[in-house]
């Protein structure tokens, strides 16, 4: 085959090539996924996590902001230990509490930040003090039994008892 | 006297020996290219000229499997997430099983038996009819000549095939899902850009690739190198290039998946 026309296939391949690596880069994947920019990490306890993974996505108004980067069992508390991953462009009140949520009806679970009104904010190493736990859907169907059996005789007066034992739902 | 026992052990002693042997060799086999690519690197003509036999060459049949691939695991992923009322996430399925195992494993597959066999069967046929040592006598050396190009034309065509793989099998999920199947065409993408990484995902089947590229030209040239200088050496050199490479790129994606998704 001519040199020309070896050098211009040649050319077109790697160039189609190149293009598909580039088109896998930006049109399929997302590029921010927190492995170049620095983070700063915080630690939370939770007394339930539920099916909270290892580099679950920590959700603040529904934007991605972190992973969850290590989850320990602390044998003194009996409680476990969440270390969040948050990107550094992100600052937090120190007063910010996180609870686990789940995306969806039976989606996968993630850590939500609600933030709060304190003037300092958190910094690497801190503690997060208010947590809430995820739902357990076994324990979530108990309650509303064991409600419905209470309500049965008196009617309104033990929904507001039961409603604050149901975390994260309300809407 | 040897009984039927000693026999079958050492039966199966020779066939270790015989196997990491064969290792070894082509690990020195292997040292012995990177050694010697400097006159391919130098003359880069001569790596072109490779990349179009094994590279341009290759792929139409890369596209086309890439196009039927993503298309059927539309079909099929379609129907099961239909089930759970989550076919918005076709997007993800197709993209994820695409990009992290099947667009390396499969266009390394392919490669193997389309490119692999090809170098196999040229270089076996150059030392049957003694091209080989012709060159040894003119003072050319032959691994440095006729290896290193064949070599690195490989290695450089193999992860721009998985990629181009990848990309029109992306584009075949599309083609069913959004367009044949009626999944929404803002979910498809956003879902799949928010579930696939650059870093985990994509360069990890980059670098899947690459592995696979080096992988298969070596045991190709290999076999080609070390095949028996007849017909029928040939075309055992051949079978024992498609057998072997595949099954290292199935082990080999085995490990390299082991380690990259352990913590996910």
């Amino acid at each position: 085959m001519e040199r020309a026309a070896l050098d211009f296939w040649v050319g077109l391949f790697v160039i189609a090539g190149f293009a598909a690596l580039m088109g896998l880069a930006l049109k399929v994947s997302n590029t921010n996924g927190f492995g170049g920019s620095s983070s700063y990490q915080v630690e939370a306890s939770f007394d339930n996590i539920g099916s909270l993974k290892v580099h679950a996505p920590i959700k603040s108004a529904g934007v991605v902001v972190g992973r969850v980067s290590k989850i320990q069992f602390d044998n003194k508390t009996f409680q476990a230990d969440v270390t969040l991953k948050l990107d550094s462009r992100f600052a937090f009140p120190k007063d910010t509490s996180a609870s686990i949520m789940t995306s969806g009806l039976l989606g996968e679970q993630y850590l939500a930040l609600d933030a709060g009104g304190d003037s300092k904010n958190l910094a690497n190493g801190d503690k997060i003090k208010l947590t809430q736990s995820a739902v357990v859907l076994e324990n979530l169907i108990s309650q509303f039994l064991y409600s419905k059996a209470s309500d049965a005789p008196k009617n309104n007066s033990n929904q507001g008892a039961a409603a604050p034992a149901l975390p994260g739902t309300n809407p | 006297m040897k009984s039927a026992k000693q026999n079958i052990i050492a039966r199966v002693g020779h066939g270790s020996i015989d196997t990491i042997w064969s290792m070894g060799a082509i690990a020195r086999f292997l040292l012995q290219i990177l050694w010697r690519s400097g006159t391919s690197l130098r003359r880069f003509s001569l790596v072109i000229r490779e990349i179009y036999a094994s590279g341009v060459r290759s792929l139409i049949i890369i596209v086309v499997s890439g196009l039927f691939v993503g298309m059927v695991l539309a079909l099929q992923g379609y129907q099961t997430l239909e089930t759970y009322g989550s076919e918005q996430s076709l997007g993800i399925l197709v993209a994820l099983s695409l990009v992290r195992e099947l667009g390396p494993v499969v266009s390394a597959l392919l490669f193997a038996s389309r490119a692999g066999s090809a170098i196999t069967a040229e270089v076996g046929l150059m030392k049957t009819t003694e091209q080989l040592q012709a060159m040894e006598m003119m003072a050319v050396d032959p691994v440095a000549r006729i290896i290193a190009p064949r070599f690195w034309g490989g290695v450089i065509s193999m992860p721009l095939l998985a990629a181009i793989f990848s990309m029109v099998g992306v584009y075949g999920g599309y083609l069913i899902g959004v367009v044949l199947l009626g999944v929404d065409e803002g979910a498809f993408w956003s879902q799949m850009q928010s579930a696939v990484s650059l870093r985990q995902d994509v360069l990890n089947g980059v670098i899947k690739s690459i592995v696979f590229g080096f992988a298969v030209t070596t045991i190709a040239l290999y076999e080609g190198y070390d095949s028996m200088p007849t017909a029928e050496g040939i075309s055992r050199a051949t079978t024992r290039t498609v057998v072997n490479s595949s099954l290292a790129i199935l082990a080999l994606d085995f490990v390299l998946t082991a380690f990259m998704f352990k913590g996910m």
